[in-house]
C-alpha cells in the first residue's frame, strides 16, 4: 500500500494521534494546543473533502485497519452517503476549532484549555469513527468515545448545573449505548458476523427470526435517545444550555445529525428496505412519533425565555425532520432528509455561534436581552437573521431546501398528513424566530438611549458568517449537495451502498 | 414566438437591490442618498421600457438565472403581461419615489435610510415577480416581497404599528405557507412542471391521469395561498397594514403588494389552469362568484369607515375583486378588463392616497369628518381627489370607465349577467363612498375659527398627484402601450 | 415449559439483572448508587454476550490441542472493549459526582434539584433589585 491508499484512514487516525499531544504541547506554551487542534481537524477537512471527490469520481473505498481482512478484521467503509456526512462533520469541527480559539479563551479557565481541546477534538474523533466505520461494534466503541467526551465538555461549562446536566445525559447516553450494543449482540447471535456488509447478505434469510428484529429494536431505542427524538428528548435542553458557546455549537450541529445517520445506515443498508416495508410497521412508527416531535419542539421552543434552550427544542423538532425523510421510504424524501443534515447542522451551528457571540459581549442568554442587537452587533444580528429565515424555510436558503424535497417526498409517496405538520411546525418556526428579528431590529426600550456598537471580535464573526453565506450559497446552488444527497438515497433504497 | 435571450430582465430586476448599497453607505448625506434612489428608479424604467418594442412586436425575452436544484429553475421571461406589470410599477415608483421623499422630509420621520432601502427592496421583488418564468421563481419574490415591506409597515414603531405589522406578516406568510407553497408542491408532482405556459399545464395532466378533484383542489389551495389578492376571507391584513406611512400605503395599494396579488392569480389562472381546463371544470365561474361577495361586502364595510385610508384600503379590496372577476370569467373582455383594469386601478388609487397624504401632510387630518370644507383650503388637492375618485367610480372620460366597460362586455359574453349586475351594484357603492367625500370637503363649511386660506401640501407632494390624476385622463384617451400589450396576452392565452 | 425456562436460563438471569439495574437507574435519588445500577445494567449484557459465546462441551478458547471443541472467543475480545468502555463511563461520572459533591454538598439528586431552583430564583430577583 501507497500513502495515498492509507489517506482517508487519517481523516480518523490524525485526530486521535493529536488527542494526548495536544495536552503536552499545551504545556510547552498554551497557543500551541490550539494550533495542534486546528492542525488536526483542518487536515481532516481537507482530506475528507479529498474522499468525497474520490468516492464521486470512482465509487466506494474500503480500508482494513492493520490489513486484516473483513470478516475478521475491522473495516473502515466509505461510500457516497457516509462520505457527504463526513465532510459535513469536519466541516463543522473546522469551523467551530477557528471560532473556538476566542470563546474558549473566554469561557474556560486557562490552566484547562490544553485539556479541553484534547477532549474537544476526542468528541469529534468519535463522531468521525461512527462515520467511517463498517463494523457495527465499532461503531458502538466510537460511539462511546464520542458519548464520553461530550460528557466531559458538557461538564466544563461554567455554570454549576453544568455537571448535573452532564451527569444526567451520562446516564442516558450510557443506557442508551447499553441498549445498542445489546441490540448488536442480538444481531450477532442470528447471524454471526459483525461486519456490516457481511450482516447485510446475511440477515435476508433471517428476517422472519424474533431475535432480529428484538436486536433491531434496541438499537432503534438507544439510537432514538441518542438523536433526542421526542419523546427521548429529555437529556438534550439542559445539555446544550449549560456547556460553553462552542461545545453546544459543535453538538447541535453533529451529534445528534451522526446518530441520524447511523439510524440511515441501520435502517437502509444494513436492513434491506424489504423488512422496513414488509416487516412490522417501523416506519409507520416513525413517521407518528417524529411528526409530534416536530411540533412539540417547535411549541415548547416558542414558550422559552433562554435562547439556547429555544434552539435545542427547535433541534427537537428539527431532527424530526430528519427521521421523518426516513421513514417515508422514497428516495426523493430521503435524499431530502440527507440533504438536512447538511443543512441543519450549518443553521443551528450558525445559530449557536451567534448565541456564543452574544454571550461573549453582553454575557446573557436570554431571549429579552435580544432587544437593539441589529445596532449593537449588526454583523452577528445580520447573521442571525440569515439563519433565522434558513431554518424558517424562506427560499433561496437552504432550509427551503430541504422542506421542499421534504414536503415532494411526502407527495410521492402519498403521505399527506405529514405536509401541514411540515407547514404547522414552519408557520410555529416563523413565530419564535420572528418574536428575535422583531426584537433585534425593530424595538427599542423607551429609556435607553443610543445604542453603541459593541461587535464580538473577528475570530468569533468570521466563521458565523462564512458559515451564513454558505447558507445562501447552498440554497442558491443547491445542485451539488443535491446531487450527492440524491444518488446516495437512490443507493440506500436500491441497497447499492456496498458495490 | 420569437425568444430573444437577455439578461436585462435581471438588470430591471436587480437595479434597486443593488443601489441598496450605495442607499445604506450615504446614510448621513441625505440628498446623495435620495439620489441614488431616483437614479435606480429611472434606470429601472428605462431598462423596463427598452424591452417594449420587442415585446410589441411578438417576441419574448428569456433569461435563465440558474437552477437551484434539479427541476427548479430560477428564470426570467418578459412576456406582455408581466411587461405590462413591470411598466406599471417601475413608472409608478418614480413618482412616488419624488412623492416619499418629500413626505418624509416634510414629516421629518425616523429611520428614513431603513425606509429607502425597503422600498427598493420591495420594488427589485416586484419586478422579479413580474418577469417570472415559473411558480417557484414567482414564490422567492412574492415571499421576498412580504418581508421586504414588513419594516415599512411598522415603520412608527408605535404599538399599534406593531400589530399591525404583525397581522399583515401573519396573514401573507402564513397563506403563502400554508396553501400557496403546497400548492406548488403537488403542481411540480401532477405535472412535472412549474413553468408558465399560456394555456396552462394542467390541461395534459388531466389526460394523464390527475383527477378532476385534485386540480379543483389545487386551485382553492392557491386562491387561498395568494393572500396579497385579499380576497375575502383573507383581507383583513389590507385594512390594518394601514398604520404605514401614507407613501408605504401607495405602495402597497397601487404599485407592488395587492398589484402582485392579483398578477399571480392572473398567471395562475391564465398560465397554470388555463382557459379551457377552467371552463371545462367551470371553476372561473365559481370563482367569480366567490370573489363577488367580496366586491360587494367591502364596498359596503368601505362605506361605513371613517378614517381615510381604512376607505381607501377596503375599496382596494373591492376594485382588487374586480380584477380577479374579471379573469374567472373566462372571456376575452373579461380578461382584457381585468388586465387594464390593474394599470389603472393603480393610477387612480394611488392618486387618492397621495391625496390622502397630502390632508396629513398639511392639516394633520385623518378622519372623513374632519375634513369639511378642506375643498377651499387644499384645492389642488381637493380636484385631484375629485379626478381619481371619478375614475375609480368609472364615469366617462376617465379610464375607470374603460376597464368597466370591458368587464361588463366580459361578463356578457360569457353570459353571466349576475355578474354584469354586480359590476353595476358595486359601481352605484364606489360613488356611495367616494361622493360623500367629495361633498363634505367642498359643501359642508369649515368649522368655527378655522381661517380659508389656502394651505397646500409642498409642491414636491402635489406635482406626483398631479401626474397621476392626468394619467387617468390620458389613459381614457390614449390607453396605447398598455392596450396593446393587453391585447398581446389576451391572444396568447386565449388563442386568438 | 420448564424446559424452556431452565433452558435459557442464561438469557433469564440476564433479564433479571438488567432490570434490577435499570430499575435503580431510575428510581434512586442517590447519584453513586444510580452508578453502580448503570454498571448491574451494563454488567448484565456483558453476561448475556459471554454467554452466547458457549459452545457445547466447549473449552476456553486457548489453542492448546485443535480438536478439543472451544467457545467462541469473539464476544469475549468484545466485551473485553466493552468493559473498558463501561470502566472509562465509571470513573467519568464518578468524578463529576465529586465535583456536584464539592458545589451542591449532596449526592442526592432532590436536593441538588432544591438548591438548584433556589439559586436560579435568587439570580432572578437580584437582577430584578
Amino acid at each position: 500500500m501507497n500513502f495515498v491508499e492509507h489517506l482517508h484512514v487519517l481523516i480518523v487516525a490524525i485526530p486521535l494521534l493529536a488527542v494526548p499531544i495536544i495536552p503536552l504541547v499545551g504545556r510547552l506554551r498554551l497557543d500551541f494546543s490550539w494550533y495542534f487542534t486546528f492542525l488536526a481537524l483542518s487536515l481532516s477537512f481537507f482530506m475528507s473533502l479529498n474522499l468525497l471527490m474520490n468516492v464521486w469520481g470512482s465509487g466506494p473505498v474500503s480500508y482494513f485497519l492493520g490489513g486484516w481482512r473483513p470478516p475478521w478484521g475491522i473495516e473502515f467503509h466509505f461510500d457516497l452517503l457516509n462520505s457527504f456526512v463526513m465532510v459535513v462533520t469536519t466541516f463543522i469541527a473546522f469551523v467551530s476549532v477557528i471560532y473556538a480559539k476566542q470563546s474558549v479563551a473566554n469561557e474556560i479557565s486557562y490552566d484547562k484549555i490544553p485539556a479541553f481541546y484534547a477532549v474537544f477534538v476526542l468528541f469529534f474523533v468519535g463522531l468521525f469513527g461512527m462515520i467511517a466505520t463498517g463494523d457495527i461494534f465499532n461503531l458502538y466503541v466510537f460511539l462511546e468515545i464520542t458519548s464520553l467526551a461530550g460528557y466531559a465538555l458538557i461538564a466544563a461549562g461554567k455554570r454549576r448545573y453544568a455537571k448535573m446536566a452532564s451527569f444526567n445525559y451520562l446516564i442516558l447516553g450510557t443506557i442508551a449505548a447499553t441498549f445498542i450494543v445489546l441490540g448488536i449482540g442480538y444481531l450477532y447471535m442470528a447471524t454471526g458476523t459483525l461486519n456490516m456488509k457481511d450482516l447485510a447478505e446475511r440477515l435476508p434469510e433471517v428476517y422472519e427470526s424474533r431475535v432480529v428484529f428484538t436486536g433491531l429494536a434496541f438499537i432503534i431505542v438507544g439510537l432514538l435517545i441518542k438523536m433526542a427524538v421526542f419523546p427521548l428528548h429529555l437529556w438534550l435542553p439542559d445539555a446544550y444550555k449549560y456547556s460553553p458557546s462552542v461545545v453546544s455549537a459543535a453538538m447541535a450541529a453533529t451529534s445528534t445529525k451522526v446518530a441520524a445517520y447511523v439510524m440511515m445506515r441501520i435502517l437502509f443498508s444494513i436492513f434491506k428496505i424489504e423488512f422496513n416495508v414488509i416487516g412490522i410497521p417501523i416506519t409507520e412508527l416513525f413517521i407518528y412519533i417524529s411528526s409530534i416531535g416536530i411540533i412539540v419542539g417547535s411549541v415548547l421552543a416558542i414558550s422559552q425565555t433562554n435562547i439556547k434552550l429555544m434552539l435545542a427544542y427547535s433541534s427537537i423538532g428539527q431532527i424530526g425532520y430528519i427521521v421523518l425523510a426516513a421513514a417515508m421510504m422514497n428516495p426523493v424524501a430521503l435524499s431530502g432528509g440527507i440533504i438536512h443534515i447538511l443543512n441543519h447542522a450549518l443553521m443551528k451551528g450558525g445559530l449557536f455561534f451567534v448565541v456564543g457571540a452574544v454571550a461573549y459581549k453582553l454575557g446573557t442568554e436570554k431571549i429579552s436581552d435580544f432587544r437593539g442587537l441589529g445596532k449593537r452587533m449588526p454583523l452577528s444580528a445580520f447573521a442571525f437573521t440569515i439563519f433565522s429565515m434558513s431554518i424558517v424555510g424562506v427560499p433561496l436558503t437552504v432550509g427551503f431546501v430541504s422542506k421542499w424535497y421534504l414536503v415532494t417526498g411526502a407527495v410521492a409517496s402519498a403521505h399527506w398528513y405529514v405536509i401541514p405538520v411540515i407547514l404547522l411546525s414552519s408557520l410555529l418556526t416563523a413565530i419564535y424566530f420572528g418574536r428575535i428579528i422583531n426584537l433585534m431590529y425593530f424595538s427599542k426600550k423607551p429609556d435607553e438611549g443610543e445604542i453603541i456598537r459593541n461587535e464580538a471580535p473577528f475570530g468569533l464573526v468570521a466563521p458565523t458568517l462564512a458559515v451564513a453565506g454558505l447558507c445562501i450559497f447552498f440554497g442558491i446552488a443547491a445542485s451539488v449537495p443535491i446531487e450527492i444527497a440524491a444518488k446516495a438515497a437512490d443507493a440506500l433504497i436500491g441497497g447499492g451502498l456496498w458495490k | 414566438m420569437e425568444i430573444i435571450y437577455s439578461p436585462i430582465p435581471l438588470y430591471a430586476m436587480l437595479v434597486s437591490l443593488v443601489a441598496i448599497i450605495p442607499i445604506y453607505f450615504s446614510k448621513n448625506q441625505p440628498n446623495v442618498r435620495e439620489f441614488w434612489t431616483i437614479a435606480a428608479a429611472v434606470i429601472k424604467f428605462l431598462l423596463v421600457l427598452s424591452m417594449v418594442p420587442a415585446v410589441l412586436s411578438g417576441q419574448e425575452i428569456v433569461f435563465k438565472f440558474l437552477t437551484a436544484f434539479p427541476g427548479l429553475d430560477i428564470k426570467f421571461r418578459v412576456d406582455a403581461l408581466g411587461l405590462f406589470f413591470a411598466l406599471m410599477a417601475s413608472s409608478l415608483w418614480i413618482i412616488t419615489s419624488f412623492y416619499s421623499i418629500s413626505y418624509v422630509r416634510a414629516m421629518d420621520e425616523h429611520a428614513q435610510t431603513r425606509y429607502f432601502i425597503c422600498f427598493a427592496g420591495s420594488l427589485s421583488a416586484t419586478m422579479g415577480a413580474a418577469f417570472a418564468s415559473n411558480l417557484f421563481t414567482m414564490y422567492i419574490f412574492y415571499e421576498a416581497l412580504t418581508l421586504f415591506t414588513y419594516p415599512l409597515i411598522l415603520h412608527e414603531e408605535t404599538k399599534d404599528a406593531f400589530r399591525g405589522a404583525k397581522i399583515y406578516l401573519t396573514y401573507l406568510l402564513g397563506t403563502s405557507i400554508a396553501f400557496l407553497l403546497p400548492a406548488i408542491v403537488i403542481t411540480y408532482f401532477t405535472t412535472g412542471t412549474l413553468e408558465f405556459t399560456p394555456g396552462g399545464v394542467f390541461g395534459a395532466s388531466l389526460n394523464g391521469g390527475a383527477s378532476t378533484a385534485l386540480i379543483t383542489f389545487t386551485f382553492f389551495l392557491f386562491i387561498a395561498g395568494i393572500g396579497k389578492a385579499g380576497i375575502m376571507p383573507f383581507h383583513s391584513w389590507l385594512p390594518n397594514a394601514m398604520v404605514a406611512p401614507t407613501p408605504v400605503s401607495s405602495l402597497l395599494h397601487a404599485v407592488a403588494v395587492v398589484k402582485m396579488g392579483v398578477f399571480v392569480v392572473l398567471r395562475v389562472v391564465l398560465y397554470v389552469f388555463g382557459v379551457d381546463l377552467l371552463k371545462d371544470i367551470g371553476l372561473g365561474t365559481f370563482l367569480a362568484c366567490f370573489a363577488s361577495i367580496t366586491i360587494i361586502f367591502s364596498s359596503l364595510i368601505a362605506m361605513r369607515q371613517d378614517n381615510i385610508k381604512a376607505r381607501l384600503a377596503y375599496s382596494t379590496i373591492s376594485q382588487l375583486s374586480y380584477i380577479v372577476v374579471g379573469v374567472s370569467l373566462l372571456s376575452p373582455g373579461g380578461i382584457t378588463g381585468s388586465i387594464m383594469h390593474m394599470v389603472i386601478h393603480a393610477f387612480s388609487k394611488i392618486t387618492l392616497f397621495f391625496w390622502a397624504g397630502a390632508v396629513y401632510v398639511a392639516l394633520h387630518k385623518k378622519y372623513i369628518s374632519e375634513i369639511a370644507g378642506i375643498g377651499k383650503k387644499m384645492p389642488v388637492s381637493m380636484a385631484v381627489f375629485t379626478l381619481g375618485a371619478l375614475s375609480l367610480i368609472g364615469v366617462p372620460p376617465f379610464a375607470g370607465f374603460i376597464s368597466k366597460w370591458y368587464l361588463v362586455n366580459g361578463a356578457i359574453q360569457s353570459e353571466l349577467l349576475p355578474i354584469a349586475i354586480v359590476f353595476a351594484t358595486s359601481s352605484l357603492l364606489n360613488a356611495c363612498y367616494f361622493i360623500p367625500i367629495i361633498y363634505i370637503a367642498y359643501f359642508k363649511p369649515l368649522p368655527e375659527g378655522v381661517s380659508d386660506e389656502v394651505q397646500e401640501a409642498p409642491l414636491m407632494i402635489l406635482i406626483p398627484m398631479i401626474i397621476t390624476a392626468a394619467m387617468t385622463l390620458i389613459l381614457f384617451f390614449a390607453p396605447s402601450i398598455f392596450m396593446d400589450m393587453a391585447e398581446i396576452a389576451v391572444q396568447s392565452v386565449t388563442g386568438n | 415449559m420448564i424446559e424452556f425456562i431452565a433452558g435459557k436460563y442464561n438469557f433469564w438471569i440476564a433479564i433479571i439483572l438488567m432490570m434490577i439495574g435499570f430499575y435503580g437507574v431510575i428510581a434512586k435519588g442517590n447519584l453513586v448508587k444510580k452508578i453502580i445500577s448503570m454498571n448491574i445494567f451494563q454488567t448484565a449484557v456483558f453476561l448475556f454476550y459471554i454467554s452466547i459465546a458457549v459452545v457445547d462441551g466447549g473449552t476456553a478458547p486457548v489453542l492448546w490441542d485443535k480438536n478439543v471443541p472451544f467457545d467462541n472467543p469473539l464476544p469475549h475480545v468484545l466485551i473485553l472493549t466493552a468493559i473498558v468502555v463501561s470502566v472509562a463511563t465509571t470513573a467519568v461520572a464518578l468524578a463529576l459526582i465529586i465535583r456536584i459533591y464539592k458545589d451542591y454538598g449532596t449526592i442526592e439528586e432532590d436536593h441538588i434539584r432544591e438548591i438548584h431552583t433556589k439559586r436560579v430564583t435568587e439570580a432572578r430577583k437580584n437582577e430584578l433589585c
